[in-house]
């Protein structure tokens, strides 16, 4: 007999996604969304959407939730946090944001130790824009700007930004996990969970790294994307407890 | 609530006027000439209630104000002509998203890094939207100490009627100098909850979740939010314009001047009228909308009068004073910049050669 043991979470709409086959940004709204119904906290949940591929996540999960420029999504949550603490407020954000253009917002709340949950989508490309190098794109990964690949020489390494907030004494908790496989997805599940769990409990900055595939602008299908993130990215992001 | 007079300086009285009207939200950066405002913040803020937050740049300041705004919370920042800069793509997503917010610009000296002198050269990024995109923010601009404390509730109850960003532009000299005011008794500040803000995230208990945006996908879309800002903006322009006349009646000569440039013009007219000359002033205090109804009005009645508009900057107000009488009698200007502030007799002058 079949058992039905897993519901469609209360606070994800029940539309299909604009995002491309193999992208891992559905995943990931769907992990957060089953966290917040599982901490019951979808009518306190204030999420801030970021500028890029999943600016209208706010189109899918059920709750209240902003836009930001694109990099300001820690500075808005800083302000919401603080004039409403008793809501809990968690950024999504991309490379390019959390990691570049936001790097300022970014580095100041996790050093103010602002009460706040981030996750951050890590897959190594702009894809909203058309596949160009992000922050972190891999050495000798060939994006719409490195078409030779980065060049360290031209382009610097990837931004391990991760290791750099889990210096700062403001950071309470900080995790890379990847959505490559079904393991990885429950590790990254719990991490999830304890990063909101952290905030519920006004422990501080808490920030999960989730590695995410981008199929189209890595050029690959949607499994050999889950292979390439297995077997290259994961060497260059490793995986597990940063702080 | 009983009032008290203090001696203050007209940056510590917006910061003051601000907390009297409710504002419960204040990130800012520091820069001359406008530190009083952070520091009185800083220190006041927190003692009344509400929240302070020195940010770490202009840009997460405004974003700052987006996000306490996004709330419903009267949030505001302040800043000075190149902070305000940085602030523009803000201002443009406040502007798009609707939301509520009061910026203050004591201006300076530019272009680039200019000086730290008085200067009114950012009339045109004020009053065109400075940012991306077809929007106005309101703009308020007051030429005494009471006035910008008085402003400040003005100025939150416009932000807040209309859901849209007002901006305040002072000039150094008006942030700086101290006068006398009457203000009401500090007391804590009242946090006005969002119980009329329904647009407000406070979390979707009882309600359909809220969504904060200035994003639509389809043309369609966003044409049609562009045009419901734009009847707004019509609104405003009807219901909001603002000025102070001084000797229109009779007037040949029309000065048209605000902010500190307006009261040094003050000077001008009075000793003007005791030789007996016909001359008057407009000072415009919303400068947008600009309050073009009074010229239509003036050069209708009179068709030989001149208008001299008077800035700290080499002409940016004065487009707005043609574009308010179309063509149909002269309008002059006369203006220096680089933080060189006017004097009544340079103004004098000037009239002078009018005739």
């Amino acid at each position: 007999m079949i058992k039905k043991i897993n519901n469609h979470p209360k606070s994800l709409r029940k539309i299909p996604t604009h995002y491309c086959a193999g992208c891992g940004h559905g995943l990931a709204h769907r992990l957060i969304a089953e966290v917040v119904d599982e901490l019951g906290i979808r009518e306190k949940v204030i999420a801030i959407a970021p500028v890029g591929c999943a600016v209208v996540a706010y189109d899918y999960w059920d709750f209240d939730c902003s836009e930001a420029a694109h990099g300001r999504a820690l500075a808005v949550a800083t302000a919401i946090k603080r004039v409403r603490p008793d809501n809990i407020v968690f950024t999504y954000q991309g490379d390019g944001d959390l990691a570049a253009i936001g790097t300022n917002e970014t580095i100041h709340a996790a050093n103010r130790g602002e009460n706040l949950t981030v996750i951050f989508i890590n897959n190594a490309v702009y894809g909203m824009t058309g596949g160009q190098m992000a922050p972190t794109t891999l050495l000798q990964q060939k994006t719409a700007t490195t078409p030779k690949g980065r060049d360290q020489k031209l382009h610097g390494y990837p931004l391990k930004i991760s290791e750099i907030l889990a210096l700062l004494p403001g950071v309470k908790y900080i995790e890379r996990v990847s959505l490559h496989s079904p393991q990885e997805i429950t590790k990254a599940k719990r991490a999830i969970k304890q990063a909101f769990t952290n905030q519920i409990e006004g422990l501080g900055f808490s920030l999960v790294e989730v590695l995410s595939s981008c199929p189209t602008y890595w050029g690959l299908s949607p499994n050999q994307a889950l292979s390439w993130m297995r077997e290259v990215m994961v060497k260059e992001f490793p995986l597990g407890r940063i702080k | 609530m009983a009032n008290k007079k203090i001696l203050i300086s007209g940056n510590e009285a917006i910061a003051e006027g601000a907390l009297a009207a409710g504002c419960s939200f204040y990130a800012g950066y520091p820069i001359t000439p406008q530190n009083e405002i952070i520091a009185y913040m800083a220190s006041q803020m927190p003692e009344r209630g509400g929240v302070f937050v020195q940010a770490e740049s202009e840009l997460a300041a405004i974003n700052m104000v987006f996000g306490a705004s996004a709330t419903g919370a009267r949030a505001m920042t302040s800043s000075s002509s190149p902070g305000i800069s940085l602030k523009q793509e803000g201002i443009s997503y406040l502007a798009g998203a609707q939301l509520p917010a009061v910026i203050v610009n004591i201006m300076r000296a530019g272009p680039g890094l200019g000086n730290i002198w008085p200067a009114q050269s950012d009339y045109f990024q004020a009053t065109r939207s400075g940012g991306h995109g077809d929007y106005h923010c309101i703009v308020l601009a007051f030429a005494s100490v009471q006035e910008a404390y008085d402003m400040m509730q003005l100025a939150f109850d416009l932000a807040d009627k209309y859901r849209n960003p007002v901006i305040i532009l002072g000039d150094g000299l008006l942030g700086q100098m101290m006068e006398p005011i009457v203000a009401k008794r500090i007391s804590p500040i009242v946090y006005r909850s969002n119980k009329q803000k329904k647009w407000a995230l406070t979390g979707c208990k009882g309600r359909k979740p809220n969504i904060i945006r200035s994003l639509y996908m389809s043309q369609d879309a966003l044409e049609k939010s562009n045009f419901s800002l734009q009847a707004k903006y019509q609104k405003i322009k009807k219901s909001e314009e603002r000025y102070e006349g001084w000797f229109l009646d009779d007037a040949k000569i029309i000065l048209v001047a605000h902010g500190s440039m307006a009261r040094i013009a003050k000077g001008a007219v009075k000793a003007l009228r005791d030789k007996g000359k016909r001359i008057g002033l407009i000072r415009p205090i919303t400068l947008w909308p600009f309050p073009a109804k009074i010229f239509r009005q003036l050069v209708m009645e009179n068709k030989k009068l001149t208008f001299l508009a008077v800035e700290m900057s080499f002409g940016q107000m004065v487009e707005d004073v043609r574009l308010s009488v179309n063509g149909k009698v002269p309008v002059k200007f006369f203006g220096r910049s680089g933080g060189a502030v006017l004097t009544a007799e340079e103004i004098i002058r000037e009239v002078n050669k009018l005739e």
